[in-house]
């Protein structure tokens, strides 16, 4: 069975049509790359999986290791194993980076009805990661993500994404606004990630990220729906030809 | 049980009751506006002249200030128009069609009435007394207000303009109210005027308060101007406060805005013993934009009191206040604020900004701005700052051989250009501009 | 918005209820007659012994207070208050104890339960004791009277006086005469008039000249009786180059009827001393329909009397139905320096008022205000403050910042700040905002797997950080609970 099916999704914001029917299938352990032009519906794609509010779907379903995740609120679906990596990550005012992921953490825990982490253990753990990510420890005290660069909050991401352990991770445009070294250590982070246990989601408008983060599958959307899949030449292939072409099939 | 007791009534309290008595016959207008002034003096008598145990009128004690009532002025004669020919100046050569009101009274020779497609003007007295529909409408009615002074405008006033600009109609030049005591004798004035400017209307308003006669002036102003500005209509007002030096000026500022509307309110104060601005204004309608800024540049014994009311009615309407005065020698500057969000006014965005430059050690700044929130969707901010010069910066531009007077005067224009700016018209940015420097070199 | 909808429904779920200390302690006690009048105000002095000049202190001060009224100014509405329907003393039978083994076993439970760590044995033997966890000295008031105060001995040594106000007024009279009154004078205020008149017991501290206190002073206030009145009053004197820092926390049971509370509290800061006084105060807010709940009408006032002298109030503000309190600082002395941190945190019913003065008289004094109110249910929240820099106070210098969070559509949260500079060197600086908890914000933390009632409580917390840093550790992080218990309620 597929971990992620996504079936004739519809779906309105304010009464605005963004999906299309989108279908989609994830199978365990791999990663999936999904590319399209802007206002192809990336991101709503992105926020319905992870439970956004003010979406609504219209028609179809999303399944998640055979259950249906609409009615789930974010934080049962967070708890289920769904990770969405932000395009843009919130800034919490106040709260320690360290204070957010332990309660983060310790919540989808508790909700599995998991032993919560004690302090010594969390520590452990988080100092392990953010070292692999080579995330300084004076920024895992600072407030999540205030004052943060570009780069540091992606990183912050994929920090969150490593501590979790989290079966379907979802990267929305994590690759937008990073230079190429701080790409670089994004993808690397990622890479460690990849397991026959997990799989992903890697939304980009460029093929760039995809030399890095190397997908198993390509999904080409326009206009709400996926007009072409194929193997990772696709993503060369679209990049060679633009996105115009395709845009055409979904018409 | 000390408060029940009422207190002795003053000097200028039974003045005015005896004024009103003497004189409500002959105010124009029958009917309910009869009705209207007398509920108004009414509401005014319970309260009596606000004193300092009044919130709103906390810093301006006016039974205290307003010692006395002057007579009511009596028509301008012909001497008193002649004087009040100069006035008006302090707006340069701006173009304007000119609307004058001497010691209180329309003088349309002075005035240019010419006709002009979208423009209805006419006398709040002759209104007043023909019973005229738009007045019947709105005076007293465009924002409820409880303050005794708008009562006791209410109750009596005279004349003043009445003015109306059609749905769409864009008048090209501004339109200049000048309010102008000519100082003959002591006297009282109560203006009232109504402009209405339907949807989609263009219009540009100043108001200048004056004085043309010889010596400081012995003189009091009680000047209200109800304005209602229609869905879609693009409005500037500017009101210009330059009394002579004796005079006590109390003017109140009532305008409900209407939908996708965009306003633009400018207070300049300079002139005037006592000083007291009021802005009541609403927004009626959503998706509104205004901004709403003022300049007090006081000195001497000067006392000016801006108090602004923003009431957010409606969803979806961002305002901008910036306030800035400059006081020096003994002079009091006070500015109160309030925004205030209704329940059903969600996406409000309103910031405010206040700030006073001391520019003397026996000057006071007093500043009250506050929030008032009753929805939750809302960014709203205000600021307030209150200290002299910055020293660091008036050093680096004495080092760079700038005289300390003209450094000064440098980083004061640099203060009160902030909220110059804010005039869209650029000919009145610079007047106002000009008459700020040369209050500045008067004081040097 | 479903997401929006689900946080105001959340709030509007906030069972107020389930107030954490809302027991009764079955004990019997020892009242005045009901109601108010010279004799109650006799009949108080005598059950304490107090001299004859304060007896007359405390008569011309009801005599006072006979000529005023009620404060009408805050932004608070209740019904009339009965001030013959309260009773005005109510202390625990058998109140003349020996030790602490003689107090009341039912009164050690109720403090018990509350977390106070009253009995003085198993503090010094320290069980379980976390690494370098302060000692506190605890001075506990039930209803009207002190019942216990610890460590009294250990704080003799450095020369401390950690008493009840009551036994001060006894043993130490001249320094209580000295002192009573100069910083909240009897004629204050309609509540702080009523206090000085009928007032029971409370705290008194003295710090000898350059002593540092070497605990934490604490009192924590318990309005256990029905329709008892608490009328506490607490008097601080940091002599010369001290410090000090001390703790209050107040609780009462649930109770339908309202509760009044009127306390003074008067700090003295002389020649280089410093104050730091904080409090949370969780009294019962009353029932989700505003039923119940205490009236906390409180005048807190410090004196930096000294130069150089410094006094810090801090407060976390969750409980009461009515809260009108304005701890001040009369900045007096040269170089001396006052602060403010609040949070106040209002749901329910509940209506705050409250806000801090800063009074600048002395040349280069400076005070900083950080106020954070959060509006939930069908609250108002007010912050009101006063900054004023005289004439004489050249280069006083104040920066405030408050900001208000409002949780759903029904309350609202205001901000009344007056500002007034007497003086050009004086530099003052005001921030306020308003917003509410941003959805995405909310989101992003759902996303990550914390319930909507984890997000808001992180999220808000967030918010006061500032100020819950300005408290002593173990106060910070019962004040953190006790936000995270005010805000959620409708957990499990």
């Amino acid at each position: 069975m597929a971990l992620l099916e996504v079936k004739n999704l519809h779906v309105e914001i304010g009464g605005k049509k963004i999906l299309n029917g989108l279908d989609l299938t994830v199978e365990k352990g791999t990663v999936h790359a999904i590319m399209g032009p802007n206002g192809s519906g990336k991101s709503t794609l992105a926020y319905v999986l992870a439970g956004k509010a003010g979406y609504e779907v219209t028609e179809g379903q999303i399944l998640f290791d055979g259950e249906d995740v609409l009615a789930m609120a974010p934080d049962e679906r967070a708890a289920k194993g769904i990770f969405l990596a932000f395009q843009y990550p919130m800034e919490i005012p106040g709260v320690a980076t360290m204070t957010f992921l332990r309660t983060a953490l310790n919540a989808q825990r508790k909700r599995r009805g998991e032993a919560e982490f004690s302090t010594p253990d969390f520590m452990k753990r988080v100092r392990d990661t953010a070292g692999h990510l080579g995330i300084e420890q004076d920024m895992l005290r600072r407030a999540v993500n205030v004052g943060f660069s570009g780069g540091e909050k992606k990183r912050n991401e994929i920090l969150q994404m490593a501590m979790l352990e989290p079966r379907l991770a979802v990267l929305d445009e994590t690759d937008s606004g990073l230079d190429i070294d701080a790409l670089k250590i994004v993808a690397d982070g990622v890479n460690r990630l990849r397991s026959p246990e997990r799989s992903m989601i890697v939304i980009t408008h460029y093929q760039r990220l995809l030399d890095y983060i190397v997908p198993d599958v390509v999904h080409v959307l326009s206009k709400g729906r996926v007009v072409k899949t194929g193997g990772k030449e696709l993503a060369l292939e679209l990049e060679a030809k633009g996105y115009a072409e395709f845009a055409d099939e979904a018409a | 049980m000390s408060a029940e007791v009422r207190h002795m009534k003053t000097a200028a309290e039974l003045a005015l009751a005896e004024t009103y008595a003497a004189a409500k016959q002959k105010l124009p207008g029958k009917g309910p506006l009869a009705v209207l002034r007398e509920d108004a003096f009414r509401h005014f008598e319970a309260q009596g002249l606000p004193h300092r145990r009044v919130e709103e009128w906390k810093y301006t004690d006016l039974r205290a200030l307003m010692r006395d009532l002057k007579p009511l002025a009596s028509p301008p004669d012909a001497s008193a128009k002649a004087r009040a020919k100069t006035a008006g100046k302090i707006i340069g050569d701006v173009e304007c069609r000119r609307l004058m009101f001497v010691d209180g009274a329309f003088a349309s020779e002075l005035s240019d009435v010419t006709p002009e497609t979208g423009l209805a003007i006419a006398s709040m007295n002759q209104a007043l007394a023909k019973g005229d529909a738009l007045v019947g409408t709105h005076v007293g009615k465009v924002i409820e207000s409880k303050d005794a002074a708008v009562a006791l405008n209410t109750a009596l006033m005279g004349d003043g303009a009445v003015i109306r600009i059609a749905a769409g109609a864009s008048i090209a030049r501004p339109l200049h109210l000048i309010f102008v005591a000519t100082g003959g004798k002591p006297a009282s004035m109560f203006t009232r005027s109504l402009i209405v400017i339907e949807k989609g209307a263009r219009a540009m308003l100043i108001e200048s308060h004056e004085y043309a006669g010889a010596g400081s002036g012995d003189y009091q102003v009680n000047a209200a101007l109800e304005l209602v500005v229609g869905d879609e209509a693009h409005v500037d007002h500017v009101k210009i406060i330059a009394e002579g030096a004796g005079a006590l000026h109390v003017s109140s500022l009532m305008a409900s805005i209407g939908a996708r509307a965009r306003y633009n309110d400018f207070s300049f104060s300079i002139g005037g013993a006592v000083v007291r601005n009021q802005l009541f204004l609403r927004f009626d309608g959503e998706d509104t934009v205004a901004g709403i800024r003022g300049v007090c540049l006081l000195k001497g014994r000067q006392h000016a009191d801006t108090t602004l009311v923003l009431d957010h009615s409606a969803k979806g309407c961002q305002s901008r206040e910036l306030f800035k005065s400059v006081l020096d020698g003994e002079s009091r500057g006070i500015f109160q604020g309030k925004i205030i969000v209704r329940p059903h006014a969600q996406k409000t965005d309103g910031k405010m900004m206040t700030q006073a430059l001391l520019l003397s050690d026996t000057a006071e700044a007093d500043n009250k701005p506050e929030l008032e929130i009753f929805a939750d969707d809302v960014q709203c901010g205000h600021g307030a700052t209150a200290g002299a010069l910055d020293e660091d910066l008036l050093f680096y531009l004495k080092a760079r051989g700038i005289p300390p007077k003209e450094a000064e005067a440098l980083l004061i224009q640099a203060f009160i250009g902030e909220a110059v700016e804010g005039i869209e018209h650029a000919g009145l940015r610079e007047v106002l501009m000009e008459a700020a420097v040369a209050w500045l070199k008067a004081r040097a | 918005m479903p997401a929006v909808q689900e946080t105001v429904d959340q709030v509007r779920l906030i069972d107020v209820d389930q107030y954490k200390y809302g027991f009764v302690t079955d004990i019997e006690s020892e009242k005045a007659p009901k109601g108010l009048s010279e004799d109650t105000v006799r009949f108080i002095s005598a059950k304490k012994n107090e001299p004859a000049w304060m007896l007359d202190w405390r008569l011309e001060a009801y005599r006072r207070w006979l000529t005023m009224r009620e404060p009408v100014w805050a932004r608070v509405d209740y019904p009339k208050i009965d001030y013959q329907d309260y009773y005005y003393y109510a202390a625990p039978k058998r109140n003349a104890l020996a030790s602490l083994d003689e107090v009341d076993p039912e009164i050690l439970k109720t403090y018990e339960k509350l977390g106070i760590p009253l009995r003085e044995q198993e503090m010094l033997a320290g069980v379980v004791r976390p690494e370098g966890e302060r000692r506190i000295a605890v001075d506990a008031v039930f209803d009207s009277v002190s019942v216990a105060t610890t460590f009294k001995e250990e704080l003799k040594k450095s020369g401390v006086i950690f008493m009840p106000i009551s036994e001060a007024l006894r043993e130490h009279p001249d320094m209580v005469k000295k002192y009573l009154g100069t910083v909240v004078p009897v004629t204050d205020n309609f509540f702080a008039t009523l206090n000085s008149a009928v007032f029971s017991d409370g705290s008194f501290v003295y710090v000898p000249p350059g002593v540092r206190c070497p605990m934490e002073l604490s009192t924590y206030f318990r309005m256990n009786e029905k329709n008892t009145g608490q009328f506490e009053r607490t008097l601080i004197i940091a002599d010369k180059g001290s410090y000090v820092s001390y703790l209050e926390g107040c609780t009462a049971p649930m109770r339908d009827e309202n509760q009044l509370h009127a306390a003074v509290v008067e700090l003295v800061a002389l020649d280089d001393a410093e104050i730091k006084y904080s409090t949370v105060q969780n009294w019962y807010p009353g029932d989700a329909n505003g039923k119940g709940g205490i009236y906390n009408f409180v005048t807190k006032r410090g004196d930096c009397r000294g130069d150089r002298s410094k006094i810090s109030w801090t407060q976390v503000e969750t409980g009461s139905a009515i809260t009108w309190k304005y701890p001040s600082c009369i900045l007096r002395g040269d170089n001396s320096q006052g602060e403010f941190y609040s949070i106040a945190i209002s749901n329910g019913r509940q209506q705050v008022d409250s806000g801090t003065k800063m009074l600048h008289l002395g040349k280069n004094t400076s005070s900083r205000i950080i106020s954070k109110g959060i509006a939930a249910g069908r609250s108002n929240n007010t912050y009101r403050g006063l900054v004023s820099a005289h004439r004489k106070a050249a280069g006083a210098r104040n920066f405030t910042n408050c900001d208000s969070l409002l949780i759903g559509d029904k309350c609202g949260a205001h901000t009344v700040p007056y500002i007034e500079a007497k003086n050009a060197s004086a530099v003052f600086e005001h921030e306020a905002t308003t917003s509410k908890i941003s959805e995405d914000m909310l989101f992003y933390c759902r996303q990550r797997g914390m319930s909507a009632e984890e997000a808001v409580a992180l999220v808000v917390n967030g918010f006061v950080k500032d100020v819950l840093q300005q408290l002593p550790m173990e106060f910070a992080v019962e004040a953190q609970k006790l936000i995270s218990i005010s805000l959620e309620g409708s957990v499990g």
